[in-house]
């Protein structure tokens, strides 16, 4: 299976500039999500690896060969879009065979790859049927099988899961993931759904505003943002941000917090760069690592509670601070107990703090 | 346990709601007095023709033209096909039916084939000037025909097709194209992206995707175009008069030759005849293709 890679890409629209400089390479067999915001440039480079627009600078490989000239039925790619994409006047197995049209290939193998996608993804019964008469999930089905009949190395997904609800979404996202397992094609999926980045994903790279923020595994994208930015995109309810100060008190390094007016002991953080007295940093913390009424770890907060918000599997407490609210995560069977004013002590354990520069916005 | 309940909530019981009266509001009815003026417009005089082409000349000579006939006769309608005069030929208009014929086919072919590769290319392809073609197609769809005429008879005396049947279709395909280059173009706009994205990364190949993706999703602007091509070639004069030779003549001037040449009384009945037989292709189309051009107009390309 091959490795894609960009190489100083660079895309202009007029004078505006889209995306500059980005690197990137995506290995043999991996799932790479690219995920961001909208407009923050990720369908664009999409698109640029599909060969539907051009690049203005820079160089696109896939296994080793340079494609950044090639058409786009010439890069061995196949690609699942957004709206499904289905020829509306053709059945079902017209358009699977119609995927193949490019390649000069005998009828009997033609037939053997669509029966063979048909089973793969149980589509057999709707092959005589017109994408008119299918059901949404179905139809992505079709596209999904549209792109596997072709047999490459490579696939590419433009957000093919945000036109289905919530549960076929679900499904849906298994059934892409068991194909991976299973077929081990590269694949580039644009999403900007985080849930489905973090579920499928082998690979993850966050961007925003036409830079690649970050490139890691799921759990390093959760566990260890590079920057503000990321923190803040990756995770629902989204990481709370407190703005604090360094103090240096003898062995230890204290963050006065503006908002809360409360001072967190910092020491046992494992700093790439210790900063100095006086630095203004940010200090990043998931609602599921404060434990509420543990007044026994090294760092704690005492806030009052704002309200709190069950989602049956999950309940959050969100407290007051100065600016936005502090959301805990907590056990819904004890959401109830919590009135509205009460004060709570939250403490966290320190080797979970993210801290960023508060100029920079870097981890630091 | 709780009640099964009687119904399932899809199944609601039918409950009788009183009806709205219905209300007559004025301005509907001066819609209504306005319609039926502009249909009489039309009626009237066709009404004219009709009983007119059926009267003997006895009749007709009482200038009484609102009267029903007193006796019907199929006459003129006979004569009218087969033995009117056009210029020294007399073998009725049915000679410029068939010559009509075979104008039609060879001119809707030529200009709605041209127009609509042109506009598929346009729409859905990257072609460089795209925006400067299309304003001038779209400049070209207002010059008179008459000020581009005597240029053409030259140009087609000079690729050698004046006089023929095949120049008479070329002229309507080329005067056609950009009115229809331009409804095929903004037809084809509306084909979602992500379908062509598809198409282009599956086939990539400009015919493949016309013939298999384009033409079948273009039935509706088809049949809207079909009307109006064959209506306008149909009833086409002055091309069919300038640059049709001896021998193809359109039926419109077969019919004003008969009607301008005929000698000693005039046989207003077998005039009228021959207008009837001339009008009554494009009406047939109508009939038959009148509901889906309504569709067609009101439809996108994407309905399945």
């Amino acid at each position: 299976m091959p490795r894609v890679e960009f190489q100083n890409i660079a895309k202009q629209y007029g004078r505006v500039t889209v995306l500059d400089e980005l690197n990137l390479s995506v290995e043999d067999g991996e799932f790479l999500v690219l995920l961001g915001p909208s407009g923050c440039g990720k369908t664009t480079l999409l698109n640029l690896l599909a060969g539907l627009i051009e690049v203005t600078a820079g160089k696109i490989s896939i296994d080793g060969n340079e494609v950044t000239n090639l058409d786009p039925k010439d890069r061995g790619l196949a690609m699942v879009f957004q709206s499904y994409a289905l020829y509306p006047t053709k059945t079902v197995r017209g358009n699977l065979k119609f995927g193949l049209s490019a390649q000069k290939l005998d009828r009997a193998e033609i037939d053997r790859r669509v029966d063979w996608a048909a089973k793969l993804l149980q589509i057999e019964p709707l092959l005589d049927r017109k994408p008119s008469q299918l059901s949404g999930g179905q139809r992505q089905r079709v596209a999904i099988g549209r792109a596997l009949v072709k047999n490459v190395g490579v696939f590419l997904f433009d957000e093919p899961l945000s036109n289905l609800d919530a549960k076929l979404r679900t499904e849906m996202r298994l059934e892409i993931k068991r194909l991976h397992d299973e077929l081990r094609h590269t694949i580039v999926y644009v999403t900007h759904d985080q849930v489905e980045a973090m579920t499928m994903a082998t690979k993850i790279a966050v961007m925003d505003g036409g830079v690649i923020q970050q490139v890691g595994t799921p759990d390093e994208i959760y566990e260890t943002p590079a920057n503000l930015f990321v923190a803040q995109f990756i995770g629902s309810p989204s990481m709370n941000m407190l703005r604090a100060k360094v103090a240096r008190d003898g062995e230890r390094l204290l963050a006065n917090l503006e908002d809360a007016s409360a001072s967190i002991d910092i020491s046992g953080h494992p700093f790439a760069q210790p900063p100095k007295d006086g630095d203004q940093i940010v200090v990043g913390l998931r609602p599921e690592h404060g434990l509420v009424d543990a007044s026994d770890l090294p760092a704690s907060l005492e806030l009052p509670v704002q309200y709190a918000e069950k989602t049956g599997s999950d309940a959050t407490l969100f407290l007051k601070t100065g600016s936005k609210p502090f959301a805990v995560r907590i056990e819904p069977s004890q959401a109830a107990n919590y009135q509205t004013g009460a004060a709570v002590r939250v403490g966290f354990a320190t080797e979970k703090f993210n801290i960023f520069d508060a100029q920079s916005g870097r981890r630091i | 346990m709780t009640d099964i309940l009687p119904l399932s909530p899809n199944q609601k019981a039918f409950k009788e709601y009183p009806k709205k009266p219905a209300k007559i509001k004025g301005s509907s009815i001066a819609i209504l007095i306005f319609l039926t003026m502009c249909a009489l417009f039309i009626a009237v005089p066709l009404y004219v023709m009709i009983v007119t082409s059926i009267k003997h000349m006895d009749q007709i000579r009482l200038g009484e033209i609102f009267s029903l006939p007193t006796q019907v006769t199929f006459e003129p309608w006979w004569k009218a096909w087969n033995e009117v005069c056009s210029g020294v030929q007399c073998e009725g208009v049915k000679v410029g039916f068939f010559n009509s014929l075979a104008i039609l086919f060879p001119s809707l072919i030529l200009s709605i084939g041209l127009s609509m590769v042109t506009g598929y290319a346009l729409a859905l392809w990257n072609v460089k000037w795209a925006g400067t073609f299309l304003f001038i197609l779209f400049t070209a769809a207002f010059v008179p025909f008459q000020i581009i005429m005597i240029p053409l008879i030259i140009l087609s005396g000079i690729i050698k097709v004046y006089g023929t049947i095949w120049g008479v279709a070329i002229v309507h395909a080329v005067l056609a194209m950009p009115l229809l280059t331009l409804i095929f173009r903004n037809y084809y706009k509306d084909i979602p992206n992500e379908i062509m994205s598809a198409a282009l990364m599956d086939s990539g190949s400009f015919w493949r995707i016309f013939f298999e993706i384009v033409l079948p999703m273009s039935g509706n602007i088809l049949i809207v175009v079909l009307i109006l091509q064959i209506t306008s070639i149909w009833n086409d004069f002055i091309i069919g008069l300038y640059f049709g030779g001896i021998g193809t003549k359109p039926m419109t001037v077969i019919l004003a030759n008969s009607v301008i040449t005929s000698r000693g009384e005039i046989s207003y009945n077998v005039d009228m005849a021959a207008a009837l037989l001339t009008a009554i292709p494009p009406l047939v189309i109508y009939f038959v293709l009148g509901k889906f051009f309504v569709q067609g107009i009101t439809a996108g390309a994407i309905k399945g």
